[in-house]
């Protein structure tokens, strides 16, 4: 079967409805003072923002490609860009070292309280389904955003990151990709694996987490960022991997769903060491004055990671959906799928 | 890594806290004698002995606070 390009999402105010409409050919992009206008956070801010960035990654239907460097659209989205970065710069803390700003992250809380925890202790099927729908925006695409920090880098800081990176794309075997491990794991709990599926339900909290690898991805002057960014991902996702594995397990979710979490424990561990030692390392050997750069992708990525947190959270332990459309119901209980198996 | 040179002694990075970082592939040999083995291009191997994946590491060895 073709492969058939994602569908543009339903817009979420003028800012998104500007871009829809101008990709599509019908309507002239939004102006300078509807940028201005609208929540640096917010869900219309952040899915225009959203959608010019996906032009780079698989477009959508009905969108030509050459749109990708559109002269009016690349300035758009530098007017959305400077409102988010200046959104982050206001309200990410400042740390003075590299060190410091990673201590905190190498500590491990006794009573922690985030996603996984609560997810591990007491994560129902429903929650974990919703919360694999929204992750599927970054996981479907997982090391993407990164890769494109490559060509920025040089020496050790390249050799390490393209090393980690090789690994995320399932070291040469298309099986083994963590991209395909997350739509196995989507099988698993019977969610829609196609890509850009789950756009529409993503609230905007989940849509900035993408957005800002994307942001520190495509701008060779934020690669420090870039690389702070990655090191927070890879040094947190080893310890909250376990407890989703755990989540996974203790609701009979699948073989799949665990495995994507087990095998993260594991080559986390590892992609810490090597993005800590030497991507970190490396690039501060050569460029150490963007070691500001790299504390702020540590800080950005824990701000909108807290803040999406918040928002499950909130929505979950009230009894509410996080999605901003419902998911249909799991087509089969997981008593039913144990016997079958 | 496939295109690894095979004439140079493999690499094993120490440190004080934390795994022994070894050019991967790796078979390890556990005390009852069986074997597991990781094809990952560097592996983390658990040296504070609490990793759940032993003998892999699972950041087990953290600071708790």
């Amino acid at each position: 079967m073709a492969y058939e390009e994602p569908r543009l999402p339903d817009a979420r105010g003028p800012l998104s409805a500007g871009v829809g409409e101008y990709l599509l050919g019908t309507g002239p992009l939004p102006s300078a003072r509807t940028v201005a206008a609208a929540p640096a956070y917010g869900d219309d801010l952040q899915l225009a923002l959203y959608v010019c960035y996906e032009l780079h990654y698989r477009g959508f239907a009905g969108v030509s490609p050459d749109v990708e460097w559109d002269p009016e659209l690349l300035r758009l989205r530098a007017a959305l860009e400077q409102r988010f970065l200046t959104a982050l710069r206001a309200d990410t803390p400042v740390h003075d070292s590299v060190e410091d700003a990673l201590a905190e992250l190498l500590v491990e809380p006794v009573e922690g309280d985030g996603v996984s925890h609560f997810l591990r202790d007491k994560g129902e099927l429903w929650q974990l389904r919703e919360y694999a729908a929204l992750r599927s925006l970054y996981h479907l695409k997982e090391a993407d955003p990164h890769a494109w920090v490559l060509p920025r880098l040089w020496g050790r800081a390249k050799a390490a990151m393209a090393a980690v990176e090789f690994d995320e794309y399932g070291g040469g075997r298309p099986d083994r990709m963590h991209s395909r491990l997350f739509a196995d794991l989507m099988t698993d709990l019977d969610l829609d694996t196609t890509y850009g599926r789950y756009l529409d339900a993503a609230c905007a909290e989940t849509l900035a987490t993408v957005n800002l690898m994307s942001l520190f991805g495509l701008h060779r002057g934020l690669r420090g960022a870039l690389v702070g960014h990655f090191a927070t991902v890879e040094i947190t996702s080893s310890p909250g991997s376990r407890r989703l594995a755990e989540a996974m397990r203790r609701t009979g979710a699948g073989s799949a769903a665990e495995y994507f979490y087990d095998e993260h424990v594991e080559a986390d561990a590892v992609h810490e060491q090597v993005v800590r030692h030497d991507v970190i390392g490396g690039l501060l050997d050569e460029e150490p004055q963007l070691a500001p750069d790299v504390v702020f992708g540590v800080g950005a990525t824990v701000l909108l990671e807290d803040r999406l947190a918040a928002r499950l959270l909130g929505e979950w332990r009230a009894g509410r959906t996080a999605l901003r459309t419902p998911l249909t119901p799991h087509a089969f209980p997981t008593s039913e799928k144990d016997h079958i198996s | 890594m496939p295109n690894s040179p095979a004439d140079r002694p493999r690499r094993i990075s120490v440190q004080r806290k934390g795994p022994l970082l070894v050019e991967g592939p790796v078979e390890v040999e556990l005390e009852d004698g069986s074997t597991v083995t990781s094809d990952r291009f560097q592996v983390a191997l658990c040296t504070c002995r609490r990793s759940r994946r032993y003998p892999w590491c699972d950041t087990s060895h953290r600071d708790r606070a």
